[in-house]
């Protein structure tokens, strides 16, 4: 049997004894078979001594049940590493940071506690994912919507507290910034609930964030100081309609331009979603070596090689898609504007795309392009890597590298040509693997997609790779706004201002919180003083 | 946004071991899948829900379902690639892919589909003399 570090055999069957009585001993898993399901499934340290792993998984089924193993956690010093749904796959999923952690998988706690169509808001406990979020409003024929992430099946609590973000409307698709009230087990076995939810039959915990002094509800995002049991989340009323529209551009640097108007057009509520900035060119030019070079060379003959190319192939060398939500008459007027405001543009053209009056019927949900820009949850984003009649050979998972840069044209050109000039240097493909997304508002986040394979080897040199990325990224100032916890504390010593005060106050928070250093050990770098290298 | 990558990324990495490439074609072909009809024993019942709760995002019939996608390129036809047209889902089959997971469909674990359930789902996909 496999034993948490620090741990004798003796407490540790001990523990797991005590565990046993609190949620029953069906829901203690232990053999090496069970454990295993705990593993990342996307795991880059397939197979290799590093791999995380768990001794053992515990399943408890109310807030009630996590506060008792907490405390039982810290009787014993065991490692508890909680999960919600376990599907964060591509930031580490199930997988603990701390190789022999128990794995604390909250999935058992699914309760939607509370949908309020009239606050457009609901609260929940980690299990619940935004699948069944969604059917509890469709069963229900509530006017709501959810903003959900890529896979449908990941948590609506662990995706906010992990920064996920959507793609309906602002500012529901920042999922942190939805949420509205909070209950914790902290490290210490404390029950607490922030915001409103302190005030003792509060009528107002998923409307008003704040509370009465400090807002706290930040530190239990992306950190290890607690297990939150309840969330209150934000919901968007159904619009009443629906309409999106593209502009392609043929000049390598109208993305200036193109830029200082989306970030315009977001700011002052005219376009009221993120975008969908891409460049069709590069794409078109993958594989082609002598064009493909271009993409990272910033002197002005490269430049007017590419317009020339876009020109004569009449593929544009950037693209949008503009997204709007609200009265059919409002979006229409919203989109008109856009293109009026754009249309100075040289050369540039626009695409109207699709409308939609709501509610959707399940005819017209069945056909959505992206289901997920209309509130729908889907597993859709599983075809990366997936075995295609284009991809005979599938891949076992994905990882993204995705630093924060600034909303400005200047910043995607570069940064493009940063991370395309690493990419070339360790021969990987450097035309499709750069995507200025915008999942936050007043920012990009670069997007470069890496696979992860069942070989050992090839992981090896996406390892290195990323962490080259993280290093040159910091250089110029950008850094991951979340990564895979295999780059944890990569991630975390890139935010280094004057001497790392930030991460050590962390550290001095954790050592309050969870004086024993119980929570998550390690997970966004932040380690409990017994493990603390240094 | 990922998906957005999902017409444009390349994929240059090419060295997955495909579970599917080795188990499936040693599955003998077998009558007709058993769905529940209405009056069907609560198992096949049961097997539908969890179908439908954990299999269908990827497995249904249509398009934008990455599971039926990967074995219409993997079987070219042979057979179907939705797994509810499948005649030749032996329990034991369906039992190993969803405890072992294959490509970038990952396992589940006992407290997404418990062993109950993933024998209900066996038995659900399962050929009618299984």
């Amino acid at each position: 049997m496999a034993v948490p570090p620090g741990v004798s055999e003796q407490n540790f069957r001990r523990a797991l004894e005590r565990f046993a009585r609190v949620v029953g001993s069906e829901w203690v898993f232990t053999s090496d078979e069970d454990v295993a399901l705990y593993k990342d499934a996307y795991t880059p340290l397939w197979n290799e001594n590093d791999e995380k792993t768990a001794s053992a998984a515990l399943a408890p089924n109310s807030a009630e049940q996590v506060q008792q193993i907490v405390r039982i956690a810290n009787e014993y010093r065991i490692p508890l590493y909680p999960i919600s749904t376990g599907r964060n796959l591509g930031y580490g999923g199930s997988a603990p940071v701390l190789s022999g952690s128990v794995v604390l998988d909250l999935k058992r706690m699914n309760r939607i506690i509370e949908v309020s169509e009239r606050n457009a808001s609901a609260l929940v406990e980690p299990g619940v994912s935004y699948f069944d979020l969604y059917r509890y409003i469709q069963e229900r024929k509530l006017k709501l919507w959810i903003d959900c992430p890529d896979p449908g099946w990941g948590s609506v609590i662990g995706n906010a507290l992990d920064h996920g973000a959507g793609y309906t409307m602002n500012p529901y698709r920042d999922h942190f910034g939805s949420q509205c009230g909070m209950e914790v087990v902290t490290g210490a076995g404390d029950l607490i609930r922030t915001g409103m939810g302190a005030l003792p039959n509060s009528k107002t915990w998923q409307q008003y964030k704040y509370g009465y002094g400090p807002y706290i509800d930040g530190i239990f995002s992306q950190s290890n100081f607690g297990v939150v049991t309840k969330m209150g989340i934000w919901l968007m009323p159904e619009p009443e309609a629906y309409l999106d529209g593209n502009i392609e551009c043929f000049n390598h640097d109208d993305i200036i331009a193109l830029v200082d108007h989306m970030s315009y057009l977001m700011n002052t509520g005219v376009q009221n979603a993120g975008t969908n900035l891409q460049s069709p060119l590069r794409f078109a030019i993958s594989q082609e070596p002598d064009l493909r070079a271009l993409l990272t060379r910033d002197d002005a003959a490269s430049v007017a090689r590419l317009n020339d190319v876009a020109r004569q192939r009449n593929v544009p060398i950037w693209s949008n898609t503009f997204k709007f939500y609200g009265p059919e008459e409002v979006v229409r007027a919203q989109w008109a504007y856009t293109k009026r405001r754009l249309g100075a543009i040289t050369n540039s053209r626009f695409v109207d795309g699709a409308f939609y009056r709501m509610p959707l019927t399940e005819q017209q949900k069945s056909t959505l392009r992206d289901e997920q820009d209309l509130g729908v949850p889907t597993l859709g984003t599983f075809s990366i890597g997936a075995r295609t009649a284009q991809n005979p050979t599938p891949t076992t998972g994905h990882l993204g590298f995705s630093p924060v840069i600034p909303m400005t044209g200047e910043a995607v050109i570069e940064s493009q040509r940063v991370f395309s000039r690493v990419l070339q240097e360790a021969g990987r493909d450097v035309a499709a693997n750069v995507f200025p997304q915008s999942y936050h508002p007043r920012t990009f986040v670069i997007l470069v997609m890496f696979s992860v394979m069942h070989n050992v080897e090839s992981n090896r040199q996406t390892r290195t790779l990323f962490r080259r990325l993280i290093e040159v990224a910091a250089e110029h100032g950008w850094g991951e706004y979340r990564t895979h916890t295999t780059f944890m504390d990569d991630c975390a010593k890139a935010y280094s201002f004057n001497n790392n005060a930030l991460l050590r106050l962390h550290e001095r928070l954790k050592d309050a919180v969870d004086p024993n250093g119980i929570i998550s050990a390690g997970r966004y770098g932040i380690w409990p003083r017994h493990l603390r290298r240094g | 946004m990922r998906r957005r990558l999902l017409s444009t990324l390349m994929w240059t990495l090419a060295l997955a071991v495909s579970w599917a490439g080795t188990l499936v074609p040693a599955i003998q072909q077998q009558p007709a899948a058993a769905k529940p009809q209405p009056g069907a024993s609560s198992q096949l019942q049961r097997g539908k829900a969890v179908f439908d709760e954990w299999c269908a995002g990827c497995h249904a019939p249509g398009p934008r379902r990455p599971g039926t996608q990967a074995l219409d390129a993997l079987y070219k036809g042979k057979k179907p690639g939705a797994l509810e047209e499948r005649t030749d889902l032996v329990p034991k089959l369906t039992e190993t892919f969803v405890r072992k997971g294959v490509s970038v469909m990952p396992p589940f674990r006992k407290t997404e589909i418990t062993d109950a359930d993933l024998a209900a789902l066996a038995a659900y996909l399962a050929p009618k003399n299984q």
